[in-house]
């Protein structure tokens, strides 16, 4: 257990180390000059060089690479070429929005889509069951933004139950609480979770149906088991694993693929970060930003597979 | 079990239809004015930068010496009195009573000094200011002197320049940052205070009421005049998507829109609570500028053949599209500034593909197709290469567009390679009107080739006008200097006006008292919330 840890974690090295170099490289071949975009309408070509030059970008492509990869590896992103801040200090400041966005999605998505996808396999070919086929296809194929604005138009401007945008911190200074962060949270959460839901629910009644069919469940029936208990404790309990990966996988892509959910709310998460800075050729923090996300799916998927060891006692490392 | 999840599921939909009841009353303090700004703000030096975001925010914080009122004219705003020796050499100005900086200290000459020094360091108005100063004298902590080596006209219009770089005073220490840096406080003596701690880019700004400022007495008009607050804190927050932002402003959560789409104008004006303003004066022009070191637009006959090919009517009516909103302007100066003038040679702003197409015809043009820059990703702009694209193909112009996102296009507009090998001809863009209002300030008209702006057009005349012009001292002679700037302009076809636009900001409608400027600045002050 302990060896396969260390060798997952060592496994984790190269390949930031290769994700750095594509970005870094992404970046640079990409057309766009941030010196260009940092000097304005009214500069000149004069201007647009001597930025170049203070930001480093008339050094030798490999040398950059070095100062930067050298700068990372203790622990110093860089600095922002517009926003003149660290870029750590950037990535602290909108982290919370996108992991609240996120992790609040996740916990919802689960919390819905497991008792359904069981509920639609225990009862195959029913209501409940045709229902969530039905919604999984709408969930699938209803893009974010239309799902957005038509829960903002029907609960923040009709109902007026709800903010229509922004968000308030859990944490520090100008938190007001966690009903007020949960308040502006909870359009932006059922809005992502709706895809969430749709693909978690079809994978667990996928796994579930599957299990039902399985010896060990006529066993448990014939032993006078309860359906609840059937469920539960034996079908849900071997369909863990599917969900689990699933689950994993909606985490990882979730953290990630916050952005358009974080422009229609006016959330100031990761994915406004960088879509400012792609837009501004901003480096370091796209730089920054992707590294941090790799990082993520490295480790999320890690904590999927020693989730198999608690889920399934048989699998071994 | 299908009863437990029943209730499994009501318990969910009633904890969520329930949290607005646990959250906290959204009803703002009644003096907080929330307002939308039309970019991001990310830099906060308005000397380092030209953005107009930075422009605002720095409105907000400093004071300047001078200002611009409604019609255009500069007036006295920390400065109290102010003379001019009688061989118009030596200007000395005294500030007026009660200025202080937002850390306590006292505005004092020196810091009036450093701060000049830094401005004309960067702007193009300044710099030309700067080349007629000798000496920068702190007479006393209020009096200061700017001893000149000859009479120069443009000492009030420089120092009350509206728009970017605006002349803005800070403490010495920080204007000692010198211009190519950005400074790292933001400390002025304007009516607001910038809140550091609440600042988050890409999330909001946030400011307060200075209760320490003392306004002029006179009453406001335009960025002149008595800046009184009368909200206790204003919020810019940063809303994207211009869906967002009127569904934000339906529903109150904001006051104001500064930049409101075109698209939503129709539908704002008959949204409840909301009304659309025009503070924009004369407004932005859109233009379309030439790369005169490459072929065919190397070749001025092509030039005037592609300016005679374009009609603004169809570049404003798809580009804005809203009545009463754009207007035809064939002028270089945007109609309704003090150097507009209609005496504008050959170019009419009609279009006349006949004439065109005869006159490349006459010119030579060979086919060479023109690389023309598209920004996609930049809505105010991005129908303009497209209309250009067609009128320019009616005259017999071979047209490459070639699509892109604006960080792309500042990118490419600045390489001096030739257009099929990574340079262009032609990319479009648009001036807030106070910014090309002066021949001075108009990037366009700075053709010193390489040094030149972008296009880089070698036309020495323009410098040797632009240095009468600094040196003209009545308002006529300025004009008759203008017009002949003008002509040049046309005759060597420095760049194409597509028309004029107003940019209207949507506001709640119990805000009031806006201030109309020609900057395109949001005015905070004179501005109530009921």
């Amino acid at each position: 257990m302990l060896r396969f840890l260390l060798r997952r974690l060592l496994a984790v090295l190269p390949v930031l180390l290769v994700v750095a170099v594509v970005v870094f490289l992404i970046l640079r071949l990409t057309p766009g000059d941030p010196a260009a975009v940092i000097a304005g309408n009214n500069s000149t070509n004069e201007d647009i060089d001597r930025i170049r030059e203070q930001l480093g970008l008339t050094k030798p492509l490999l040398a950059q690479f070095g100062i930067w990869l050298g700068n990372v590896l203790r622990g110093d992103l860089g600095y922002s070429y517009y926003l003149s801040k660290p870029v750590t200090a950037l990535i602290a400041q909108r982290i919370e929005p996108t992991l609240s966005l996120a992790l609040g999605t996740i916990i919802l998505a689960v919390g819905l889509a497991v008792p359904l996808g069981t509920l639609a396999a225990w009862r195959m070919g029913g209501w409940l069951d045709r229902l969530l086929s039905a919604f999984s296809v709408a969930g699938f194929s209803i893009p974010v933004f239309v799902t957005a604005y038509v829960l903002i138009y029907v609960f923040a401007i009709q109902l007026q139950w709800l903010p229509v945008q922004g968000y308030q911190t859990l944490f520090g200074a100008g938190s007001r609480g966690l009903a007020a962060w949960a308040y502006h949270l909870v359009l932006p959460w059922i809005t992502l979770a709706m895809i969430y839901v749709a693909l978690i629910a079809r994978v667990t009644r996928a796994a579930v149906s599957e299990a039902l069919t399985e010896d060990f469940i006529r066993t448990a029936r014939a032993k006078g088991l309860t359906e609840g208990a059937v469920l539960l404790r034996h079908a849900l309990a071997n369909a863990a694993v599917p969900i689990a990966t699933v689950v994993g996988i909606g985490v990882a892509l979730l953290i990630g693929g916050v952005v358009v959910t974080e422009t229609v709310y006016a959330i100031p998460g990761l994915g406004s970060l960088t879509v400012d800075a792609v837009l501004n050729r901003d480096f370091p923090v796209i730089q920054g930003v992707v590294l941090l996300f790799s990082v993520a799916y490295v480790f999320i998927n890690l904590l999927v597979d020693l989730s198999y060891l608690v889920l399934d006692p048989r699998i071994r490392y | 079990m299908k009863r437990r999840s029943s209730l499994v599921a009501a318990a969910l939909l009633t904890a969520c239809l329930s949290l607005p009841l646990l959250a906290p009353a959204q009803t703002p303090p009644a003096k907080v004015l929330r307002m939308v700004p039309h970019a991001n703000l990310t830099v906060l030096d308005p000397i380092w930068t030209t953005a107009y975001i930075t422009r605002n925010h720095a409105y907000m914080v400093y004071d300047t010496l001078f200002a611009t009122d409604s019609k255009g004219k500069v007036q006295p705003q920390m400065v109290d009195k102010w003379s001019i020796s009688k061989d118009g050499k030596v200007w000395t100005f005294t500030l007026r009573d009660g200025l202080e900086f937002h850390d306590g200290k006292q505005v004092t000459s020196e810091d009036v000094i450093a701060s000049l020094k830094r401005w004309a360091s960067r702007d193009t108005m300044g710099g030309i200011l700067a080349k007629f100063i000798t000496q920068y004298e702190a007479v006393d902590a209020k009096t200061f002197r700017l001893v000149l080596n000859e009479p120069c006209g443009i000492v009030l219009d420089a120092l009350g320049k509206p728009s970017s770089n605006v002349p803005f005073i800070m403490p010495a220490r920080i204007a000692a940052t010198p211009g190519t840096e950005q400074i790292k406080e933001v400390i002025g003596s304007g009516p607001f205070i910038f809140k550091a701690d609440e600042f988050k880019p890409g999330d909001k700004a946030v400011y307060v009421k200075n209760t320490k400022y003392k306004p002029r007495s006179e009453k406001p008009d335009g960025m002149a005049g008595g800046h009184v607050v009368n909200v206790d804190r204003v919020e810019w927050l940063f809303i994207r998507d211009p869906q967002t932002q009127f569904n934000a402003i339906k529903a109150g959560e904001v006051d104001m829109i500064e930049q409101a789409a075109f698209e939503q104008v129709s539908s704002l004006k008959v949204t409840e609570g909301v009304q659309i303003v025009d503070l924009s004066g004369a407004g932005l022009q859109f233009f379309m500028r030439f790369n005169h070191l490459y072929p065919p637009f190397d070749n001025v006959k092509i030039r005037q053949a592609a300016m005679v090919a374009l009609g603004q009517e169809a570049f404003l009516k798809t580009q804005v599209g809203v009545p009463g909103l754009y207007r035809y302007c064939k002028s270089i100066f945007p109609c309704g500034t003090p150097y507009a003038s209609d005496n504008s040679s050959y170019f009419t702003g009609m279009a006349n593909p006949q004439k065109a197409a005869q006159m490349l015809k006459e010119a030579g043009y060979n086919g060479t197709p023109v690389v023309m820059l598209r920004p996609t990703d930049l809505a105010s702009i991005a129908k303009l290469p497209l209309v250009a694209k067609q009128q320019l193909e009616a005259a017999g112009f071979k047209v490459d567009l070639q699509q892109m996102d604006w960080a792309s296009v500042v990118a490419r507009r600045a390489k001096k390679d030739a257009p099929d090998k990574g340079g262009w001809n032609l990319f479009f863009s648009a001036w807030a009107s106070a910014d090309i209002a002066s021949p001075l300030t108009m990037a366009m008209l700075n053709a010193q080739g390489d040094k030149g702006w972008f296009g880089w057009q070698n036309e020495p005349r323009f410098e040797e006008l632009k240095a009468k012009f600094a040196r003209a001292s009545s308002d006529g002679e300025k004009k008759k200097l203008a017009e002949q700037m003008q002509i040049l302009a046309m005759d060597t076809a420095t760049h194409a006006p597509l028309g004029q636009y107003n940019q209207p900001s949507a506001v709640r409608k119990n805000i009031t008292g806006l201030l109309e400027n020609g900057g395109l600045v949001p005015l905070m002050w004179n501005v109530r919330k009921d």
